[in-house]
């Protein structure tokens, strides 16, 4: 082993305990929550910390609770856990369908949401399913906790707003809008265990008038991070997500849609299979919100 | 660096054994422990051939630290066969001969296993999907799709297919 390999492994019980070993070993230690990603980058060489500290052994890291509607999830929950949740399942069925996405029944074993957001895979499946629910990320660090928007947390590929010291706690989950519901699809060229070429998640209510109350959108790999298209939810507002709504809001995606060239696809087949991808995400959240009332 | 000592139960025996901080549980496993049967096949979770359950929960030894271990359950493919008899899951593995080279067997094994505990009467969908983490270069799959629902149905006769 080299002298760059991890010279030590600690596993708090505490938060408290896990901010107070981040703050000794500072930028030689990485937090570890699933390790699907960093144990990957450890063996490619990637990644070289000193120290690992594992944030599993911290109960509330590894909680999901409901408090009044709405849904606080474990940063650590492993998504074969936390895809079976009931309340995740009727509320956010959006969110559970990314979550039992992400890679196979050995990775649904050790993944989580927190590791999918802070690892800021422009392609994480379910960081636009955590946009268009408009979820919060509850952080600690040396200054005590914060909560910041979801949108606020990955700033390009690989890179966090999150500062020396700081990890995610918990993702928090307000109650959703009434008669509303979300779904997330994403397209990868085989059936199962690959990386997004391009998601789509949408989460739509329906007034009482039959008309769309409130629309969100947000796109995977097609920009350094998932995105919100604020366009596109104009395009959806007040319709009644007929054929020129969605026309609408399909040209909005592709208009906002700035994706790259690389092995997985190339801009202008991306730009084109977002369109149809939000369309039927639209689509599936619709129905669900018109069973849901 | 200072090693670890790391206390665990592997399939249901009190265990320990010392490890470096970064040590896979896989590397442990076969190179600290002697249990040979979970394979490193790409040794970055793509494979299966190393899976293992831990808590009960099916993981790639190769994406879980020796030192995670702690306190937890191990259950590996060497805890199959329950004295000397061939689990039915092994046994359809032979009739269909879903197996060449073997290299990708001990994770189907302990994969398929879980997946029948879950879902003792999954259909030929969900076998493919619940092992698509499970690389086979040998068979083509469906050997081992087949296996996999004969040793389910044997099972559930048995009444065993908990």
């Amino acid at each position: 082993m080299s002298d760059a390999s991890p010279h030590g492994f600690e596993a708090p019980s505490s938060v408290e305990g896990a901010v107070a070993l981040l703050a000794k070993h500072g930028a030689a230690a990485r937090v570890l929550a699933g390790g699907t990603d960093l144990l990957a980058q450890l063996k490619s060489g990637g990644r070289h910390p000193r120290w690992i500290v594992d944030l599993k052994r911290i109960p509330e890291l590894m909680q999901v609770r409901e408090a009044e509607g709405a849904l606080v999830i474990g940063a650590a929950v492993p998504a074969a856990e936390l895809r079976e949740h009931p309340a995740l399942l009727r509320r956010f069925p959006g969110l559970a369908e990314a979550t039992a996405l992400i890679g196979s029944e050995q990775i649904q074993g050790r993944a989580s949401l927190g590791g999918n957001l802070c690892n800021a895979s422009p392609a994480a499946d379910t960081t636009p399913a955590l946009l268009v629910n408009e979820a919060e990320v509850e952080i600690a660090g040396p200054g005590g906790r914060r909560r910041v928007p979801v949108a606020a947390l990955c700033t390009g590929p690989g890179r966090t707003s999150l500062a020396e010291g700081e990890f995610v706690v918990a993702l928090h989950l307000a109650p959703p809008l009434p008669r509303s519901a979300d779904a997330y699809l994403r397209l990868i060229p085989r059936s199962e265990m690959d990386i997004a070429v391009v998601g789509a998640a949408v989460r739509l209510a329906q007034g009482p008038d039959g008309r769309c109350s409130a629309a969100r959108v947000a796109l995977g790999a097609v920009a350094p991070t998932a995105i919100r298209v604020p366009d596109a939810e104009a395009a959806l507002m007040g319709s009644r997500i007929d054929a020129a709504a969605l026309e609408r809001m399909t040209l909005a995606v592709r208009a906002a849609a700035r994706p790259i060239d690389d092995k997985r696809g190339t801009v202008a087949y991306r730009r084109q299979v977002i369109g149809v991808l939000a369309r039927r995400a639209a689509e599936r959240a619709c129905e669900r919100a018109r069973a849901a009332s | 660096m200072k090693r670890l000592h790391v206390q665990t139960r592997i399939n249901g025996e009190a265990a320990e054994f010392l490890c470096d901080p970064h040590q896979t549980l896989l590397d442990v496993l076969r190179n600290v422990v002697g249990l040979t049967g979970a394979k490193e096949g790409c040794g970055t979770g793509d494979c299966g051939a190393c899976s293992v359950l831990l808590d009960g929960r099916l993981v790639c030894a190769c994406l879980v630290l020796g030192a995670e271990a702690e306190g937890r359950a191990v259950a590996t493919v060497e805890g199959v066969a329950a004295e000397g008899r061939l689990h039915p899951l092994q046994q359809q593995l032979l009739v269909h001969a879903g197996l060449q080279c073997g290299v990708c067997t001990p994770g189907i094994v302990v994969a398929a296993k879980a997946l029948l505990e879950r879902n003792p009467d999954p259909s030929e969908r969900e076998v493919r999907f619940g092992l698509a983490g499970n690389l086979c270069r040998c068979t083509g799959y469906d050997k081992i799709v087949r296996a996999v629902l004969d040793a389910a149905a044997e099972l559930r006769e048995a009444g065993a297919g908990r």
